[in-house]
């Protein structure tokens, strides 16, 4: 029976072609518009973590107090030295690290090359762990290597490709801003999107790499100075790095892993009874106002997912509407067109049920179509979609199985919902009216 | 001419669906095109900021220096040697050094308060440093006052907090600061503990940032006469002499590798002429109004097309009755006039339900991201944009309805 309708439905597309062709057209570049933007968003909105997300948490202190809250009354969204290190001191969590941004030069061993710079982050040790870094080489340094300033750097497969020519260069040394340090491992190919550990100096997206990794202590000994953000409520009382680290501006990022909803709860606390001794020492002047999100809120309440992603996203889907509706129409002038040809088959004992069957499958038909054409365009435009959106973000979009599946489904799911209105008034056609008429 | 509007009702009526699915398809595009188009507008008019920058002649290097161990007085002796050898070229007029430029994307800003004890600060300024040649190689316009003297300058170290006592001030902010006009000689504070005093207006000067928090201090910024010594780097503004910028570009960072090499400079955006910064601030802006402006033409496209489908499907299914109306006399212009008033009414009353969404639309993107109010006038082009669209879609159908013979009259279906 489908086979027959569907004759019948390429029969009834052929007899007027350009109608026919119009709502193709308008499905394509309805649903082409639509999944473009949505590949972009569902790129910047996905879940960099999607197996730990839950379990990774950003503490925030009330460190500036009521005058710097933002709107939400959440305090600021770093850490400032002083914070940073008490946290780190209690290690109240399964895993944590505080960190800040790093620009150093690395100069390589052949003297005849230009010094190059490099980005990327001191961390501690728990950092590789927690993150579930992926090593080609080696491993992270140890906690041994925190405590004892170790000069040890864990570097990027690309790193080590420039300088090393891509081999296993576990154990031997690197000249970063004239000092050495020993490579104790290699990351493999991992630049997640967003950062999630440090969205406040990276904006959540960056197209810049994290190619070098160096000890939290050890940056801080050597007086290597933090390369990202650094937002002051006052002016630092003395000059320099140093009297940066001594000073309540905040620069660097921090993060923990807790396991279970207990050790939320635990940690929870933990914050508020560390700011209520901060406030009974004198230091904070008003009550604890503390924040505890895990990945997927933080990235929420630092609005990662730029808001021309979404405007767009909402514009396009705006756009499919407007084509859908324009299909309906057409559908619906072109179904009752043929309202003798229903009377007939009607009169003939046809059901209603065979009507909507006909119809719906016509409908599916230039669903399909547009379908088709909407593949084809959507290919067309995450592959241009460069042109209008930022690179760092643009990049990330990508065609896959999956979009093309839903491209597909949505073409041909949208169209059947626009034919349904025309379908029902086609079924309702009086049989007996319209073979008197003729 | 005697236009009949109630035939044309009682006739539509006949056409509820089909009239209600063309009238809402044209509410939906009035709503999305006004919106799209007051998006086009806001981002087009960053693009066409005024930086105050000679933008034709300046460009930036952005040094980095290789040794990070260096003193501030080593750092600052290299950056002396760096501008003296740049200044030398024979296609540069001018060079200085600077913490940022105009444009940048981002960077240094400072609240500013009039007394010391301010709880509520009074606006914010974004913070340049250079020294006496700043204002010259930037080609900046000085509009009052005077130029920062070569001993008013001192040097700043790394993450070193200094507050000079004279400011070069943007005439955004000191408009801002004393709304009177006479800013010039007067003081501010700008998180510091002294106050710096005005010397000299400049008009305009951009910040770095062209976001939105910056765009809340549109032009509001300020020269404090520091030369930076920051062991992580420095920028150099250069300003070529007139046609001689290519060739600048070329011998500026010959001339700085010669001075030392121990310094990176990114082969990739180590140097900017300001074609390259203002392309780069400005790329999302761009391509928002790109992206939008594609939609409005694809979206005016369906409706066209949708109004020319359907029209021309109404004038086929109406042969007949317009042979009859023909063969009683109607004239073709009667005829055509017909279908380009339905087209009118269908068209009216869409226009009106999408004034209405679009409106709503517009209050929705103000409350969930921040959008301006929409400004009338885009309502208005909008619905003249649609009545015009709508009389252009139908004209093809009307005039082919209008060709219609009398004799179909006699014909059977």
């Amino acid at each position: 029976m489908f086979a027959y309708y569907f004759e019948l439905a390429l029969r009834s597309l052929k007899r007027s072609r350009g109608l026919t062709l119009l709502m193709v057209l308008a499905i394509g570049f309805g649903v082409a518009a639509s999944m473009t933007t949505y590949s972009v968003f569902r790129a910047v909105s996905g879940d960099p973590i999607p197996w730990k997300s839950s379990k990774l948490f950003v503490p925030q202190i009330d460190m500036w107090g009521p005058k710097a809250r933002d709107p939400n009354g959440d305090p600021p969204d770093a850490m400032d030295y002083t914070d940073a290190m008490a946290l780190m001191r209690a290690h109240r969590a399964r895993y944590q690290s505080a960190m800040y941004q790093i620009s150093p030069s690395v100069v390589p061993a052949n003297a005849s090359k230009h010094p190059i710079n490099v980005s990327g982050h001191a961390v501690f040790s728990e950092f590789f762990p927690m993150v579930d870094v992926p090593f080609k080489y080696g491993a992270g340094w140890t906690a041994d290597d925190d405590t004892q300033r170790s000069a040890v750097a864990v570097i990027s497969s690309k790193l080590n490709d420039k300088l090393f020519g891509g081999q296993n260069s576990v154990g031997r040394t690197l000249d970063i801003e004239g000092k050495d340090y020993r490579v104790v491992g290699v990351t493999d190919h991992w630049n997640p999107q967003p950062r999630f550990f440090d969205v406040v100096n990276t904006g959540g997206f960056t197209d810049g790499a994290e190619d070098v990794f160096l000890p939290f202590n050890r940056a801080i000994d050597v007086g290597m100075p933090n390369n990202g953000n650094t937002n002051c409520n006052e002016v630092p009382k003395e000059s320099g790095f140093v009297g940066l680290q001594h000073s309540s501006c905040v620069w660097m990022a921090y993060m923990v892993q807790l396991d279970d909803a207990a050790a939320v709860q635990a940690y929870r606390e933990y914050l508020d009874g560390y700011a209520r001794d901060q406030q009974k020492a004198g230091r904070f002047g008003w009550a604890p106002n503390n924040r505890l999100r895990d990945v997927p809120a933080w990235l929420d309440a630092e609005h990662v997912v730029p808001s021309d992603t979404k405007v767009s996203l909402l514009v396009a889907l705006g756009l499919l509407v407007v084509c859908l509706v324009n299909t309906a129409g057409l559908l619906l002038a072109k179904f009752l067109r043929r309202s003798s040809e229903i009377g007939v088959r009607r009169a003939l004992g046809a059901q209603r049920s065979a009507i909507y069957a006909q119809f719906l499958t016509e409908a599916g038909i230039v669903g399909l179509a547009g379908g088709v054409l909407g593949l084809l365009l959507t290919g067309v435009g995450v592959a241009s979609v460069g042109w209008v959106m930022p690179k760092d973000i643009a990049s990330l979009a990508r065609l896959d199985v999956s979009l093309l599946a839903i491209t597909l489904l949505v073409a041909v799911v949208a169209t059947m919902l626009a034919g349904l209105y025309p379908t029902f008034r086609a079924s309702r056609v009086q049989p007996a009216w319209q073979l008197k008429s003729n | 001419m005697n236009i009949q509007i109630r035939p044309i009702l009682i006739a539509l009526r006949r056409h509820k669906a089909g009239t209600a699915l063309i009238a809402l398809q044209i509410a939906l595009t009035l709503a999305i095109v006004c919106n799209a188009l007051f998006i086009i507008h806001q981002r087009l008019a960053n693009l066409s900021q005024a930086s105050g920058v000679d933008e034709a002649n300046v460009f930036v290097i952005s040094n980095q220096w290789a040794n990070a161990d260096e003193s501030t007085s080593q750092v600052d002796a290299q950056v002396r040697a760096d501008l003296l050898a740049l200044r030398q070229l024979p296609g540069v007029l001018d060079a200085a050094p600077a913490s940022g430029y105009p444009l940048q994307g981002g960077g240094w800003d400072n609240l500013v308060t009039m007394t010391l004890d301010q709880v509520k600060p009074t606006t914010d300024a974004a913070v340049y440093l250079g020294d006496e040649h700043f204002i010259n190689a930037l080609g900046l316009k000085l509009v009052a006052g005077r130029n920062f003297r070569p001993d008013e300058v001192s040097v700043v170290g790394t993450q070193q907090n200094i507050t000079p006592a004279t400011v070069i001030v943007s005439k955004a902010l000191a408009d801002r600061l004393f709304p009177d006009g006479k800013a010039l000689g007067k003081s501010f504070y700008a998180m510091g503990t002294t106050p710096s005093t005005i010397i000299g207006i400049i008009d305009p000067l951009h910040r770095q940032g062209v976001d939105l928090s910056s765009n809340r201090y549109a032009g509001q910024s300020l020269i404090w006469p520091l030369r930076s010594a920051d062991v992580r780097g420095i920028h150099y503004i250069v300003r070529a002499k007139p046609g001689q910028l290519a060739a600048a570009m070329r011998e500026a960072p010959k001339a700085l590798l010669a001075q030392s090499r121990m310094r990176i400079i990114d082969p990739k955006d180590g140097i900017q002429d300001y074609a390259a910064i203002r392309q780069k601030v400005f790329e999302t802006d761009r391509g928002m109004a790109v992206l939008m402006a594609i939609i409005c033409v694809v979206l005016l496209a369906v409706t066209a097309a949708g109004i020319v489908g359907l029209t021309s499907f109404w004038v086929g299914q109406r042969r007949k009755q317009i042979g009859v109306r023909r063969a009683l006399g109607a004239r073709q212009r009667d005829i055509l006039s017909y279908f380009l008033t339905e087209n009118l009414l269908i068209t009216g009353g869409g226009v009106l339900l999408g004034l209405l969404l679009a409106i709503c639309m517009n209050l929705w993107l103000m409350l969930r991201f921040a959008s301006q109010p929409m400004p009338m006038a885009y309502l208005i082009v909008g619905v003249l944009l649609l009545l015009v669209l709508g009389q252009g879609a139908v004209l093809a159908p009307a005039l082919k309805a209008s060709r219609v013979p009398p004799v179909e009259a006699t014909r059977s279906v």
